[in-house]
């Protein structure tokens, strides 16, 4: 008992101090041109690699562009990313779990090998190739995370589906005549939100760390566009004499992965739910 | 035995079969025409007739299915065409390269199962005592930071300020080090995790309460017992991440230019080298899919109920 009550003391903790950091991060992503103190792409050759000072208060970059600045775009760049690649994930995930989990038969055979196919490489290694054949670039980068992502929403769907199909409560509803939507919406959708929740905060933190990963290897987001990946790929030339040029990005993707994985991980042990959150992948 | 073994060997080529047709779909569906993009890579004006030249050349005008069929053939002979950029054989190119990536990647699986073996254990039998937190703090910041910058920090604090190792390049043990230390990070973290997950299990098993009843030492217990039946998941992770350890590869010969197969392919992928591209996919599938067959194998040998059941589908 007392140790249950430690647990949920604790979580109760990491919760708040995911939520308030979470919660500065997105007043960042939204007001950063407010309070970016300069243009994040202004090239000023004449105070390059400066220091920090009260005019760049943390120095600034190769081409004298003002680091907090592109740090704070760089949070729109990731962040917006990662939504618009969880957004998109989860609703093609969605559609076709439901539709799998729902129709069975031949339909969810063929959804499902196509999903096993996906599944069987190392994730990286599709989003490599798939950019690689299509060229390096942002909206490249992100149709290959998508299509590497939406497979692991369809798969818990489905599960969670196709044991919903066998409640009373769904016979009971057909029986009385409800439509197969209204049946979705009301009574399958609503049981599927919290296990995706979870599962969501666990891929954003993944998306991040892909997306600035392919961007520090040059094939995702393409100067000038300030990104964190791109960041540390710009500073890594001046390690020795800048070394803080490529810490700072640095810091800011891991405490985003941090906060999404902790929340992910605190959030499924409070519910209790033990969803597949791929173990067996590099994160 | 044998039969489970041969049998789970023949399932692999359907899925290579589905993997070549993955690449072959994935160049087909490209925006880019291979002949043009063989033009350019070359750096040749393109024209009408250079076009329908190459295409010929490549068997592009032929049905898909004589082109799919005709690269299963020669991809089976070990021969990925030739480089849009060097013009030599991509396979002659992606051989001499590879060495080096297999040398960082092996050293870097050494590292991870050295480091976590001892400690995801210790932490499991040791629950909420010190080398647990550690553990546990490992394997989390481990899989939270990005392997790229974490290079850069080791380069950092170990080239830059201590001066003990090379900066970048390939040559002597020190040279490994911290590539391999880099690569190592997150295989530790997941080791470790799944390792100390497994033993907390298997400690709550009553075949422990009914060896300490017995009065077997607890030193026996432990490493006779436990670790042999925990270790399982651990080995089925390890091949799942050999694939990946290949993919992981990449990022960190980039960092620090080390000179193996995945410098080679980020090259290939700015130069739209297709054929190089097509290759690294392929191989890295391959080697996925073979290291999934050798851990199933040896999970077999440790663990004889997934053979038992394996006759039994016979």
């Amino acid at each position: 008992m007392i140790e249950r009550l430690g647990v949920m003391v604790r979580s109760q903790k990491v919760m708040v101090f995911c939520s308030v950091i979470l919660g500065l991060l997105l007043l960042i992503t939204i007001f950063a041109p407010w309070i970016a103190p300069h243009d994040p792409t202004l090239v000023n050759v004449t105070a390059k690699l400066q220091g920090s000072s009260l005019a760049y208060p943390l120095g600034t970059d190769h081409l004298g562009r003002c680091t907090l600045s592109r740090m704070l775009y760089g949070a729109r760049t990731s962040l917006g990313s990662a939504t618009l690649i969880f957004m998109s994930s989860l609703s093609i995930g969605l559609i076709i779990g439901l539709i799998a989990g729902y129709k069975g038969g031949w339909v969810d055979q063929v959804l499902m090998r196509f999903a096993d196919g996906v599944m069987a490489f190392p994730d990286l290694l599709l989003v490599l190739g798939l950019v690689g054949i299509w060229g390096a670039g942002l909206k490249q980068v992100l149709i290959a995370l998508i299509f590497v992502q939406w497979v692991y929403y369809a798969r818990v769907i489905r599960g969670v589906v196709l044991s919903l199909k066998e409640q009373s409560y769904i016979t009971a509803a057909k029986i009385s005549g409800s439509s197969q939507w209204k049946i979705m919406m009301k009574h399958i959708i609503p049981n599927v939100l919290p296990p995706l929740a979870i599962m969501g905060t666990l891929e954003i933190g993944w998306a991040i760390m892909h997306l600035s990963s392919m961007s520090f290897l040059g094939l995702g987001v393409q100067p000038p566009i300030p990104e964190w990946g791109a960041m540390i790929h710009e500073g890594k030339s001046y390690i020795r004499t800048n070394p803080l040029l490529m810490v700072y990005p640095g810091l800011m993707i891991m405490l985003v992965v941090v906060t999404f994985n902790l929340l992910g991980e605190t959030l499924s042990e409070r519910f209790g739910l033990n969803i597949d959150n791929k173990e067996g992948r590099i994160k | 035995m044998g039969t489970y073994i041969i049998k789970r060997m023949m399932t692999i080529i359907p899925i290579f079969l589905i993997a070549i047709l993955i690449t072959f779909g994935m160049i087909h569906l490209s925006p880019v025409d291979p002949a043009e993009a063989y033009l350019a890579a070359a750096n040749i004006q393109p024209t009408a007739e250079m076009l329908a030249q190459k295409r010929q050349e490549f068997g592009l005008d032929q049905p898909l299915l004589v082109q799919y069929v005709n690269a299963v053939i020669q991809i089976s002979k070990f021969d990925f065409g030739v480089s849009y950029v060097t013009n030599k054989p991509v396979w002659e190119e992606v051989s001499s390269r590879l060495p080096a990536t297999i040398e960082l990647t092996l050293a870097s699986l050494v590292i991870a199962i050295v480091v976590s073996i001892p400690l995801g254990f210790l932490a499991g039998v040791r629950k909420n005592k010190g080398i647990d937190h550690f553990s546990r703090f490992l394997s989390f910041f481990g899989a939270s930071i990005p392997s790229f910058w974490f290079g850069y920090l080791l380069i950092f604090f170990f080239s830059v300020k201590l001066d003990l190792f090379p900066v970048e390049g390939i040559g002597t043990w020190k040279h490994l080090v911290l590539p391999a230390i880099t690569l190592a990070l997150p295989l530790i973290a997941l080791y470790t995790r799944l390792l100390r997950a497994s033993v907390l299990e298997n400690l709550q098993e009553p075949y422990v309460l009914f060896a300490r009843t017995r009065g077997i030492h607890e030193k026996n217990i432990m490493a006779k017992h436990v670790l042999r039946s925990a270790i399982s998941p651990m080995i089925t992770g390890l091949g799942m991440n050999l694939g990946k350890l290949m993919t992981g590869a990449i990022i960190v010969e980039a960092v620090f230019s080390w000179p193996g197969f995945g410098r080679y392919f980020i090259e290939a992928i700015f130069n739209r080298d297709v054929p190089v591209i097509q290759c690294y996919v392929l191989l890295a599938a391959g080697l996925f899919l073979i290291s999934n067959l050798i851990v199933d194998i040896i999970q077999m040998y440790i663990d004889p109920r997934i053979s038992r059941e394996g006759r039994q589908f016979q």
